[in-house]
């Protein structure tokens, strides 16, 4: 099996049945898709698969052989934070920031999928599978909502 | 894990390769059955994956809408725009659509904290007919009666329904959680003078309210679904509920 993860490309030997998550985590060491409920619940563990946001831990990596994932990691650097990245920041939109991977990569695939401002509603429903037991989700989506309206785009 | 793991790359090959459904476990999307095997609690020696099947096909532009076992439930909103779709929708989140499958959803066993199984109200008030492959060769059936059966030893190959031309109306019952599974989903469909409704998060599968539909008393019900308890809400609560959403449902479709 293969991989390309953030545009490297890996050859894969977990198990077939292993999940995306374990595979990120435990044999690529890339870890910030966090193992949180490990049952498709609470939304940490989410990263795009060929373009498309999905729960790592519910998608086994024999049936993405061959993708091409994008983790938090390949959105931005410390240096040059992706526009989403900037706004989580600017918004104070983390507190232990445990939810935050999941966040940042569904909000990318949002506001890329949408290609210009999108509205509350549309960020509600984007990250209504996505749990934060710290922030009250208010600066979540307003920090979505900001980036949104940023210019440049958004990976 | 020393589990086998097969990949079959044609419908014909994952019908074979199922047989009789006695020494394998069906893998759909498996946003079920994974987070049983990530936890170790299930441990399948033979799996079947079909997500290189090419049972992922859709096609809603003929008479007869026909959606393959494989379709993930994104794929299906995105396809159609009809009594299944209102319900899809709000199968667990955009990102769960992505990955799980209408053949899973059809297959899926009541859970321990919940029924699951959302899509089987409106499959039923379509008219909705299930081709499935196993002991005996390939049959098709009404969904109805695939999901009263022995749905363990039938590969889902395909759903199809007459194009809807008829009124319909509906009520879904869930919590407000992007994961929940349904309280309680109505789903009823009058066409050519017939009425199906089909119950579905209520009774151990999803069944046909044959008494609602000759008496149209919603009370009725009752009579043809037994509501059980669960993590989600008790039978007393479900059996208060489900005649006050059957006669929501009725009176929509009344007023359609």
């Amino acid at each position: 099996m293969n991989l390309t993860v953030n545009g490297r490309e890996h050859a894969i030997t977990s198990p077939p049945l292993t999940t995306l998550l374990h595979v990120l985590r435990e044999e690529l060491e890339i870890t910030s898709p966090k193992a949180g409920c490990q049952q498709g619940g609470c939304g940490t563990c989410t990263v795009l698969v060929d373009g498309e946001p999905r729960r790592s831990c519910l998608t086994a990596v024999v049936t993405v052989d061959g993708a091409s994932i994008t983790t938090l990691e390949g959105l931005g650097e410390a240096e040059s934070l992706s526009p989403v990245q900037a706004a989580f920041h600017e918004h104070y939109a983390a507190q232990c920031g445990f939810c935050t991977p999941g966040m940042i990569v569904a909000a990318t695939a949002l506001i890329e999928r949408k290609g210009g401002p999108v509205e509350r509603e549309d960020v509600q429903e984007a990250l209504g599978g996505h749990y934060c037991r710290c922030t009250g989700y208010v600066k979540i989506i307003d920090a979505v909502l900001a980036a949104s309206r940023s210019n440049g785009s958004s990976t | 894990m020393a589990a086998e793991a097969l990949i079959p790359t044609t419908p014909e090959e994952a019908a074979g390769l199922f047989g009789d459904g006695g020494d394998v476990v069906v893998f759909g999307g498996g946003t079920i059955l994974l987070p049983e095997i990530a936890a170790g609690r299930f441990r399948p020696e033979r799996t079947l994956l079909l997500h290189r099947s090419g049972l992922d096909t859709l096609d809603a532009s003929g008479d007869v809408v026909r959606i393959g076992a494989m379709t993930t439930i994104a794929a299906l909103v995105e396809g159609t725009d009809d009594l299944l779709t209102r319900f899809a929708e709000h199968v667990g989140d955009g990102e769960v659509r992505r990955t799980a499958t209408l053949g899973g959803n059809l297959c899926a066993s009541p859970g321990i904290g919940a029924q699951r199984g959302d899509l089987g109200a409106p499959l039923i008030a379509l008219g909705a007919r299930v081709r499935s492959a196993g002991k005996g060769g390939e049959r098709t059936e009404p969904v109805e009666d695939f999901l009263a059966g022995d749905r363990r030893a039938r590969l889902v190959l395909e759903i199809e329904y007459d194009r809807p031309a008829g009124k319909y109306g509906f009520e879904l019952m869930r919590r407000r959680h992007a994961h929940s599974f349904a309280v309680a989903n109505v789903a009823a469909a009058e066409a050519n003078g017939e009425l199906r409704i089909g119950i579905s998060g209520v009774g151990r599968f999803a069944v046909r309210a044959r008494s609602v539909e000759q008496s149209r008393n919603a009370d009725d019900v009752l009579k043809d679904v037994e509501p059980v308890s669960d993590a989600l809400a008790s039978a007393e609560y479900r059996s208060k509920m489900l005649p006050v959403l059957v006669r929501r449902a009725l009176d929509q479709l009344e007023s359609a």
